[in-house]
């Protein structure tokens, strides 16, 4: 699983990236989950509907809700009223 | 003669040497602050090729994210439509296609519509800044910024419409240039579905 984190004027950027079944990766995924979250990024799960096929993303707001079959996350900077 | 205007040339020169010296000496201490000024401003500026490269990174993102006609769509149109869900949700026009939708701009506010008419509901104005260690820059590159409103709106469209100004159409969009890229839009969907096939009779 990679987690991405979107940057200006970057483009996307890698932050980690581990097996969620390895104990020390996902201790070091869940610590750079917390970390995002706690800097204000929305975490946000691309993924395909199952019945429709359409493509949608899951909004996640903890590491527990980030589906098993996740290949990435991808973090971004909060939508504030423009 | 010569001898008397060279001599006095020379004497001249050695009177003025210093002069011109300690002149030449204050220019360049004048200059350097402006020279490291300059080279700062330069560094600023950075990369003139990275802004380029963050577009390019990103719309690769996007690409991976969205569906093929969504890409496509911002490709060819410059925006991305994405059909509103509430409604729907709410069971209040359940079975039935969606009754409003979206156009996601990138840096622009997010336009809601009828779906069947074409008629502008609102302006959505959301932003989508990075203030974590922002010094100069808290702007995403454009397709970043359409791919966090798309993911927002489909992941969760309640919470991003919360969290947006609500505003009525025209305040910052040109409800005409809406109106036009509606009217590009149908016009792109029904080359892309190609001519329609006659009834046989």
């Amino acid at each position: 699983m990679k987690f991405l984190r979107m940057k200006p004027g970057h483009g996307e950027v890698l932050l980690t990236e581990g097996d969620p079944s390895v104990r020390e990766d996902e201790e070091r995924l869940v610590e750079a989950f917390r970390r995002q979250l706690d800097e204000g990024m929305w975490a946000a799960v691309p993924e395909t509907e199952s019945h429709s096929g359409r493509r949608q993303a899951r909004m996640v707001k903890s590491y527990a809700e980030i589906p098993a079959e996740a290949e990435r996350v991808i973090f971004f900077p909060r939508a504030a009223g423009g | 003669m010569v001898l008397a205007l060279l001599v006095l040339a020379i004497v001249a020169a050695g009177l003025a040497a210093p002069v011109a010296v300690r002149a030449f000496e204050r220019h360049r201490a004048q200059r350097k602050p402006r020279q490291a000024r300059r080279r700062r401003e330069l560094r600023d500026l950075g990369d003139p090729g990275r802004e380029r490269r963050a577009e390019q990174r990103a719309r690769e993102l996007l690409r991976s994210c969205v569906n093929e006609e969504e890409w496509a769509m911002y490709r060819d149109l410059g925006f991305i439509r994405v059909f509103g869900r509430m409604t729907r949700k709410a069971g209040r026009d359940a079975g039935s296609s969606s009754a409003y939708a979206y156009l996601i701009y990138p840096h622009k506010p997010i336009v809601a519509y009828v779906a069947k008419t074409g008629r502008l509901l609102s302006e959505y104005c959301v932003e989508f800044p990075d203030l974590t260690g922002a010094i100069s820059q808290s702007r995403l590159p454009d397709s970043d910024d359409v791919l966090a409103k798309w993911m927002a709106l489909t992941g969760d469209e309640e919470r991003l419409i919360r969290n947006a100004n609500m505003h009525l159409p025209g305040r910052q969009v040109d409800p005409s240039r809406v109106r036009r890229d509606l009217w590009r839009l149908s016009e792109w969907e029904r080359q892309r579905r190609g001519p329609l096939k006659a009834p046989r009779t």
